[in-house]
């Protein structure tokens, strides 16, 4: 059977205004970044001297890089938010998938209203309600200290429920019931049964939560003032006073908090972009 | 006297079966599952609202004295000019908002008839989406520097510096600037969800519609928009309250000044340096009402407007899909005579 394309000339318009279309895109997402790239690269008198476009003499100099990471005190930062992450993740997971479990499988009074609670939840802009949280952690003592942010990001964590919970719609409860006929207890069916199925459940929630996480400027910034406790954000942000104009040293800062999350992005691409398809259908 | 002590007796042999009963368990399985999530949602969203109203009602700071003003703080919100301004900058993050979907939904389009180097293409305009929104911050206040990026392009182009407005400080400009770097960092995301959604549509549709003689547009108004119509009317919702309640350009490129400030960062400036933390709470749930009704009006708007906006598939595009079907079906039958 033959296949019926459009018209010659239409469907080259078409290709062409696709591609075109496309590549502007492209260029107007990656303009941005690389000019970045450029200046990180520049020394102090080349930046002054050379146009922004201009390539810098060599790519080798990487003294801005090491300036920034000195000076931002980034090494400590990339531990800080390295540990927030473990920590944070590992508990989401957890109780979130948890949480879910007992939600979707058991009827009991009460779970109405509970799962109408995160809803609603969700609803409450994140940054309006700190200034209440910011006096809770006050009177709690936990300000100033890595717990305290991270319990702040586990408390706040609708979406990886909202993740688990679609997820265990689609899992079976014949799978629960044969297992309890096996004389499995409740917990054994959630842990040794229904937990390792909620791989991909699990890989949404972590890239999700993961990234909101790395990238979480806010709360770090009101509940971690001492300079020792900075994660990866609000150590780039320390670079607005002392550097002013220095740009070269500030694309150098951006550039190394860039780099982490795109290797991320690169090896996990696929994990990323089901995980942004299934987190979108929250609400 | 006697009874404890028989119970006592009885426990250690009973226990093991107590909680091996189902009733139990199931009781024990749900309290300790609960019991974090249900403890930190307690303490982390419904006490700081609560209190968010209570304050709401107060002149206090986050030590010292507090003192009952009643409507007072919402009062006051209505007649400050920067808190009300500052609803009206949102307008232009609602615009980008807009102008964002309908790019995405063109590239989604785009590439869901093959493309060579989608995947390159998708990934390009999806990474600005994971840059932190600090970092988006410093790259654009220098994309946007007087003679730095922005500027140097337009020149190359032949524009005169002088023609070219300041991108930040102009108040007639600023907040199109900064409601750009939004639109920078969104669209990519919503082309990967719709791009997504897209490629669910049985593939077979797209064929028959070809085969039928339906062009581009008559497949991408068919087939595509039906089936992605869900999708689109959760992001316009979602994107209203993230107009709302936008922060990090702002707060990073402009500090707020110029006329830039938006509705948080304002607060931010409210509640944390000036600590007029009754005026903020205030805010906060005026902001919190907005966005209630603007969820729900929407949520009805759609309802109304398009029939069922939940429902994946229009009564129109059922209606197209069984002519499609049909048309196929003729034409294979034609293939086979053949």
């Amino acid at each position: 059977m033959k296949k019926v394309k459009g018209t010659g000339i239409a469907s080259i318009l078409f290709s062409i205004l696709k591609y075109v279309s496309l590549i502007a895109a492209s260029l107007v997402a990656l303009i941005p970044v690389c000019v970045c790239v450029l200046t990180a690269f520049k020394t102090n008198e080349e930046y002054a001297a050379t146009k922004v476009l201009d390539l810098p003499a060599s790519f080798g100099y990487i003294e801005n890089f090491k300036i920034a990471m000195e000076k931002a005190n980034m090494l400590r930062c990339f531990g800080n938010t390295a540990i927030v992450l473990v920590v944070v993740l590992t508990v989401s997971v957890f109780t979130g998938s948890m949480l879910a479990y007992v939600l979707n499988r058991f009827r009991f009074p009460g779970r109405g209203m509970i799962e109408n609670l995160f809803l609603f939840a969700s609803l409450l802009p994140g940054i309006a309600m700190q200034v209440t949280i910011f006096q809770i952690m006050y009177s709690l003592g936990l300000i100033n200290h890595l717990y305290g942010y991270m319990i702040v990001l586990m408390g706040t964590d609708i979406i990886s429920i909202y993740i688990f919970l679609q997820f265990f719609e689609n899992l079976p409860v014949s799978l629960d019931e044969s297992a309890i006929m096996d004389g499995c207890t409740y917990f054994g069916v959630f842990f040794k049964i229904l937990f390792p199925l909620l791989k991909p459940a699990i890989m949404t929630s972590l890239v999700l939560k993961g990234v909101s996480v790395y990238n979480e400027y806010y709360s770090s910034n009101l509940y971690l003032q001492l300079p020792e406790l900075k994660t990866i954000s609000t150590a780039l942000y320390t670079f607005t006073g002392p550097y002013g104009n220095q740009y070269n040293y500030i694309c150098a800062g951006v550039l190394i908090t860039i780099i982490p999350i795109l290797v991320f992005f690169l090896v996990f691409q696929k994990q990323v972009y089901s995980g942004m398809a299934s987190g979108a259908v929250k609400g | 006297m006697s009874n404890p002590k028989t119970n006592t007796q009885a426990e250690p042999q009973s226990f093991k079966k107590w909680i091996g009963t189902r009733k139990v368990q199931r009781r024990l399985v749900i309290f300790t599952f609960m019991f974090v999530p249900l403890f930190l949602l307690l303490m982390f969203t419904y006490i700081p609202f609560a209190k968010m109203v209570q304050f709401s009602f107060y002149n206090m700071k986050y030590i010292g004295a507090r003192t009952f003003v009643g409507l007072k703080n919402y009062v006051e919100i209505f007649q400050r000019k920067e808190i009300f301004g500052s609803l009206l900058v949102s307008l232009y993050y609602m615009a980008g908002g807009a102008v964002q979907l309908a790019l995405a939904l063109f590239f989604a389009t785009m590439m869901v008839f093959k493309v060579k180097g989608e995947s390159f293409f998708k990934a390009t305009l999806f990474f600005p989406y994971l840059i932190c929104g600090i970092a988006i911050g410093f790259i654009f206040k220098f994309f946007y520097a007087r003679g730095f990026v922005l500027d140097t392009i337009l020149q190359a182009f032949g524009m005169d510096l002088e023609n070219i407005p300041l991108w930040l400080q102009d108040k007639s400009i600023n907040n199109i600037s900064l409601a750009a770097t939004s639109v920078w960092r969104y669209t990519g995301q919503n082309v990967v969800l719709f791009l997504g959604a897209m490629m669910s549509v049985d593939t077979d549709l797209y064929e028959a519609a070809s085969l039928d003689g339906a062009n581009r547009w008559q497949q991408f108004r068919y087939i595509i928009l039906p089936s992605i119509k869900s999708i689109i009317v959760l992001n316009l919702i979602l994107c209203v309250s993230g107009c709302l309640s936008a922060f990090e350009p702002p707060y990073v490129i402009t500090n707020g000044n110029m006329g830039t400030g938006t509705y948080f960062v304002i607060m931010n400036r409210i509640a944390h340096q000036n600590q007029r933390v009754g005026l903020a709470c205030a805010m906060a749930i005026v902001l919190l009402f907005l966005i209630i009704v603007c969820t729900v009006g929407q949520k009805l708007f759609f309802k109304y407007a398009f029939n069922d906006g939940n429902s994946d598939e229009s009564k129109a595009a059922v209606r197209k899909r069984k002519q499609a079907e049909k048309a196929k079906k003729q034409a294979a039958k034609k293939g086979g005579s053949v």
